[in-house]
């Protein structure tokens, strides 16, 4: 059973604003039968420009039907710049979130939304102009492109989930890998990540950090390999840990570990950290 | 609310009798049926006395018997097992239609270098035999095809199968996790050397299962361990649920007859009247050939999570092969590989029935099934179309 919120269960089981608009200003559908699901989103504006009533069709699942019915309630009495900056996270916001996996569904809103915007100024969206990725949904690089950026995505699996791309035959997969690098290649460049400032820790904030480090980033991967490590003390910039289970009989483990727990440590807790290991 | 089951291809209810014949082996009869004193002797004499019920309701020999965790444990076994005895064989002919518990396992063999042949069904969910003779290689080490589909419930005639295959002298297994229990099935007249059968799908708990070896099979055990089970499974042996399966087994002989009639009779009876108050409803499966107690039927232009959401609100529980209850994004490959159209493909609703089934909760699902796809169908953008395309729009 899908994990969903109160708010979806209520818009899938009261779904607002369900119909077609006759001669609206503008209109959108995507999606398709095959897709397994599709929207089709109509809206006409009031003397203002802004959106009066909004009114959407759609076949899916819940979290389709009800991320439908939060787009044509975000939407109403927005201006068409304004509701051009929805996303799809607002789309999940709006429902108190999404199981990860249904994304897809807030993603689709979004899309609709573009293509009404688009054809209430007399443009369409055609796909044709980009390169196909996914031939099972029919997904676009355009479309891929897009979520890798606004919901920064960093694998595969999270592209499927919110484009629907990659999730058949899964032939696509590697192309989908190359735009992720690609992608992220850019991002960086364009906002290289501050260097952050390591402030200066309390005692208790140190040790906490230090736990959290060790929690997070060492000791998962020692208990896969029958490990485990134990934080024993802190005196000022040194650490005292033990070895447990099988690393504690291995003679290289030392060297190896000691070297890479102080590397994660000095990344995240403090430049000068230095570890030592007691046997207990 | 009422709980109205009808998803017992899912899983089915522990029935009282094999629940009460289980609990005294959680408790004060704890012994070891290996052990030598007297205290693991009488349990071991029940896991015996288990062993012949399992073995009454196949007609099978109780030394054919092997105990295993699940029915997905059985497939695994049955399948490596084999493979294992044949290591020059790597070729393994089976459907595109079957359980992962068996399709995971050809994914993976075809990654460690083997040829995995998937015969393909038609419209009606049936197989072609005669692309059966045209797979068979030298190196055919395993025929593994599933006695009927979990799915759509249509029956393969594993008989016939099984003639072909023999005579080819190549081993024969059959996924009957589903089959056992709702059609009678004759070991003694079979030519199926491995059956696998689930302990879960006819009301003893989830985590037990057999596989049947025929006498003479070349098997190399897939758990490998003790002495138990005469060294083709090994560990311990899950007294309490062995004996649960065993009454279970003796049960589901007892009610083989209504299986086939009165629970036929109402499997028949939703069907009918679904597909006579529900326009645009198909049945998925051959219903000349098919399990007694289940149906799958699509609802053109609706979504499979939707109505499954929208009964369940109303105490029904079923399942659909649709793509969004799967947690994939396509629909189910069995409907797939049936070339079912996607307009019916995603709003398909299994139902599976059991002899705790009656009347009045069929009447109350078609009392509330249509006016949850109307509704559906109202806030479809296709249906409207169709109409439109109909010239009733
Ligand atoms: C045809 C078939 N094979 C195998 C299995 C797996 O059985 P189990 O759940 O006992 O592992 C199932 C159950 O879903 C099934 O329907
Ligand atoms: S092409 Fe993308 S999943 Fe098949």
């Amino acid at each position: 059973m899908w994990d969903y919120t109160e708010k979806v269960k209520d818009h899938f089981l009261n779904p607002r604003n369900v119909g077609e608009i006759e001669n609206p200003d503008g209109a959108g559908e995507v999606g398709s039968l095959a897709c397994g699901d599709a929207l089709r989103l109509s809206f006409k504006l009031d003397e203002n420009k802004r959106i009066k009533e909004a009114k959407f069709k759609t076949f899916g699942c819940a979290s389709a039907i009800a991320s439908s019915s939060a787009l044509t309630e975000i939407i109403k009495g927005k201006t068409l710049e304004e509701a051009a900056k929805v996303t799809n996270q607002d789309i999940a916001n709006y429902l108190g979130g999404l199981p990860e996996e249904k994304m897809h569904c807030s993603v689709m809103g979004r899309e609709a939304l573009e293509i009404a915007i688009a054809n209430y100024h007399g443009q369409k969206v055609v796909k044709e102009d980009f390169e196909i990725i996914c031939k099972c949904f029919g997904v676009t690089d355009r479309e891929i492109i897009k979520a890798i950026r606004e919901d920064d995505l960093k694998t595969v699996e999270q592209v499927t989930y919110y484009t629907k791309a990659g999730g058949g035959c899964e032939q696509c997969h590697p192309k989908i890998e190359a735009l992720i690098n690609q992608v992220r290649k850019e991002m960086a460049k364009e906002a290289p990540p501050l260097q952050q400032e390591k402030k200066k820790l309390t005692n208790i904030q140190k040790i906490k950090l230090i736990q959290e480090t060790l929690g997070r980033e060492i000791i998962p991967a020692l208990k896969a390999d029958g490990g485990d490590l134990e934080l024993i003390d802190v005196e000022g910039n040194k650490v005292y840990v033990a070895l447990r289970g099988k690393c504690s009989f291995c003679p290289s483990s030392e060297f190896t570990l000691k070297k890479y727990v102080e590397t994660k440590l000095r990344e995240f807790v403090s430049d000068d950290i230095e570890l030592e290991e007691v046997r207990l | 609310m009422k709980t109205v089951y009808v998803d017992n291809n899912a899983t089915t209810k522990v029935a009282p009798e094999v629940l009460e014949e289980m609990l005294p082996y959680f408790s004060e009869l704890y012994g070891n049926p290996s052990s030598m004193h007297f205290f693991g002797g009488q349990v071991q004499k029940k896991v015996n006395e288990a062993r012949e019920k399992v073995a009454d309701l196949l007609g099978a020999d109780p030394p054919e018997i092997v105990f295993t965790s699940c029915g997905t444990e059985s497939d695994n076994a049955a399948i490596l097992g084999t493979l294992d005895s044949y290591p020059e064989k790597r070729h393994l002919i089976t459907t595109r239609v079957e359980h992962p518990a068996i399709g995971n396992v050809g994914t993976y063999l075809g990654r460690k270098g083997y040829r995995v042949s998937e015969l393909s069904v038609d419209r009606e969910g049936r197989l072609d035999v005669d692309e059966l003779r045209e797979s068979f290689t030298d190196e055919t080490a395993l025929v593994t095809i599933m006695y009927a589909n979990n799915e759509t419930g249509v029956i393969f005639p594993i008989e016939e199968i099984g003639e072909i295959v023999k005579a080819k002298g190549i081993p024969f297994h059959t996924d009957a996790v589903q089959t056992v229990g709702k059609i009678p099935i004759n070991m003694k007249k079979s030519k199926v050397d491995m059956l696998s059968l689930s302990g879960h799908k006819l009301h003893a708990p989830k985590g037990i299962g057999v596989l049947y070896i025929r006498k003479g099979t070349k098997f190399s055990p897939f758990m490998i361990g003790g002495h138990q089970e005469k060294g083709r499974r090994g560990g311990t042996e899950n007294v309490p649920y062995i004996i649960g399966l065993g009454k279970a087994c003796e049960l589901a002989k007892r009610h083989l007859d209504e299986e086939n009639t009165r629970i036929k009779v109402l499997r028949d009876y939703l069907e009918a009247k679904l597909l006579e108050k529900i326009p645009n409803t198909l049945v998925n499966g051959d219903r000349n050939h098919r399990l007694p107690n289940t149906v799958s039927v699509s609802f053109e232009y609706v979504e499979g999570e939707s109505i499954l959401l929208l009964l369940s609100d109303l105490g029904i529980c079923a399942s659909s092969g649709s793509a969004c209850t799967s947690g994939s994004l396509e629909p189910s490959h069995v409907l797939r590989a049936m070339g079912v159209p996607f307009t019916a493909a995603h709003g398909s609703i299994r139902f599976s029935l059991s002899i705790y089934n009656t009347k009045e909760e069929m009447d109350y699902i078609i009392e509330h099934l249509p006016p949850i796809i109307q509704r559906l169908r109202d806030i479809s953008p296709f249906w409207k179309d169709y109409l439109k395309s109909q010239g009733k729009g």
